[in-house]
């Protein structure tokens, strides 16, 4: 099953997930990533790439996360494709460590 | 200082060898640097796409599917692909660092570690990768004399490659029928009497390095049962630990797996695949073939992420025809290039190649398994090869003095050439699409996504038919 980022992602936007990716499904906005569902090939590199833990495959996701499969999905189409690696936000590093990682 | 190298007028010329998905991400990451470079990816088969094609279970479809991302790099200006040339073989290193400004080494790891114990020689052990390379059509590896008439197997090792040798083996052949699973495999595995399956690990379910999705597909065996004894799923406060260090980004949900997989009751009349942890191959036992393997009961020792598995009670025999090792891969020394012994690597810092007094070799890199050893997913490569390019691109200025003291190497031109001299030549990318168009002909004929050429030779003649 494709794999989502999930709420960890807002505000981070490591984007090592994006430089492990062997198909380029990520597309990225002003604050966050995203997977494109009909291009992810299930390879599961973007996981333990990610800093913040955001990303999951479907079959994963708790019941009150299963919206992101559908956010997912919809702004894969809205927003360009992200191929390399971004520098993290403003605040990144504050947030991760608020997440606990 | 430049003299012009990475411009239009004079490109920087770079070989890539090997063909697999680190050699396509150094390449993809050369042609995406804004530099102007040519780039020749070399390959020792006709066909491209390493442990894509020959590693990645036929099961698993979309995995493989990413090869469409390399067809595109394939064809890319700037890029030739140069099938059929192997270093140490075709080429030396030292003629393609004559040839190129740079050489990237992406030739992958290719030896196995064996488990140095007593009757590893035994008819009826094999090592994972040689069972790998024979379901996926490997060249030279359709001969495995591997005896499926035995009823118990045991697998060493909990790895993914461990699963996916597990489940190919339990998996109805009708679940593979569509796959571009080697004909011959598929006949045996028709045959096959395996009734038990013992996955055995020195460590414990923490420790394992196989992934929830891949731990849950064995779930999905029609006839068999997947059982785990409680037991092993009691951690100790050490093991506690490091399931809840975040960088164990796996632990907690293959427990959770493991952990419905203990309490389930077995069918009756199931096939068996059993998770044995904390248990290491003692000894296989013969005479003439593989009968029994000794298992040594193991526990952990030592403070969190330094736990070694050490000998606890007294040891077990199980009776088993097969075994399979799984425990790693471990490179081999490539001809004129260093070789790091301890990893099976090339000694390498950045992904630069380092002579053995640890002084950098000019103009040569390294990416993918044979920089930084057997592990990480296909996406790992990528990453990988950035960091690769990266350092490549920062190595310009002595990359155009280098060109200044011997000046412009002949690239591309200059191959060919030498392989003419040698009464060679290298097939095209189109000859490898031909090859896979013909490979898919052959497969429809038995309902089959692709029936993969075994002998070069075929290969050879579907890429440039008459």
């Amino acid at each position: 099953m494709p794999h989502v980022v999930t709420d960890n992602c807002r505000g981070c936007r490591y984007t090592d997930c994006v430089a492990s990716c062997p198909v380029a499904c990520f597309h990225a906005n002003e604050v966050r990533v995203y997977i494109d569902p009909a291009l992810c090939i299930d390879c599961g590199a973007c996981i333990p790439a990610c800093p913040v833990q955001a990303i999951v495959e479907e079959f994963d996701l708790a019941p009150e996360q299963q919206h992101w499969i559908r956010i997912n999905a919809e702004a894969a189409q809205r927003y360009p494709t992200l191929r390399n690696r971004l520098a993290p936000l403003d605040g990144a590093a504050a947030l991760r460590q608020a997440l606990g990682y | 200082m430049r003299q012009g190298i990475g411009s239009a007028e004079a490109p920087l010329r770079v070989a890539v060898v090997g063909a697999g998905p680190a050699g396509f991400y150094t390449a993809e990451a050369l042609l995406d640097s804004g530099v102007a470079v040519e780039v020749d990816l070399l390959e020792q088969l006709p066909v491209p796409y390493g442990l894509v094609r020959y590693g990645v279970a036929p099961d698993h479809a979309r995995l493989k599917s990413v090869t469409a991302v390399f067809a595109q790099i394939a064809q890319r200006p700037g890029l030739r692909f140069h099938g059929d040339v192997a270093l140490g073989d075709a080429v030396s290193a030292q003629e393609l660092g004559a040839l190129y400004d740079a050489v990237a080494v992406c030739t992958g790891i290719d030896g196995d570690q064996p488990l140095g114990i007593e009757g590893e020689a035994l008819p009826g052990v094999h090592a994972a990768r040689d069972l790998v390379a024979w379901y996926n059509s490997r060249p030279g590896a359709q001969d495995l004399a591997i005896d499926l008439s035995q009823e118990v197997a045991v697998i060493v090792g909990q790895g993914n490659v461990a699963i996916d040798l597990c489940r190919i083996l339990a998996s109805p052949v009708d679940r593979l029928r569509g796959t571009d699973i080697a004909e011959h495999a598929l006949q045996a595995l028709a045959h096959s009497r395996l009734r038990e399956i013992h996955l055995v690990g020195r460590r414990g379910p923490v420790q394992a390095r196989f992934t929830p999705k891949e731990l849950r597909e064995l779930g999905t065996l029609p006839g068999w049962h997947v059982a785990v004894d409680p037991v092993d799923l009691q951690l100790g406060a050490a093991c506690q630990a490091e399931a809840a260090d975040p960088a164990a980004v796996h632990a907690a949900r293959n427990l959770a797996q493991l952990q419905a997989y203990a309490a389930q009751p077995a069918p009756a009349g199931a096939r068996l695949i059993r998770l044995h942890f904390h248990t290491a191959p003692l000894r296989l036992l013969g005479p003439q073939r593989l009968r029994a393997v000794e298992l040594q009961p193991q526990r952990l020792d030592g403070p969190a992420g330094r736990q070694r598995a050490v000998p606890a009670g007294p040891p077990l025999r199980l009776p088993a025809g097969l075994l399979l090792r799984s425990v790693g891969y471990r490179g081999r020394p490539l001809p004129g290039l260093p070789f790091e012994a301890l990893g099976g690597t090339l000694p390498q810092a950045g992904g630069r190649l380092l002579e053995p007094d640890g002084s950098v070799r000019g103009g040569w890199y390294a990416a993918g398994w044979v920089k930084r050893g057997a592990s990480g997913v296909i996406g790992s490569n990528r990453a990988c090869a950035a960091e690769t390019v990266a350092s490549l691109l920062a190595d310009l200025p002595q990359l155009a003095a280098a060109r200044g003291r011997r000046g412009t190497p002949a690239g591309r031109d200059g191959l060919a050439a030498l392989l003419r001299a040698r009464g060679r030549s290298a097939l095209g990318f189109d000859a490898a699409l031909a090859i896979e168009q013909a490979e898919r002909v052959r497969g429809a004929a038995t309902g089959k996504a692709a029936e993969k050429f075994i002998c070069l030779d075929q290969m050879r003649a579907a890429a440039r038919p008459l």
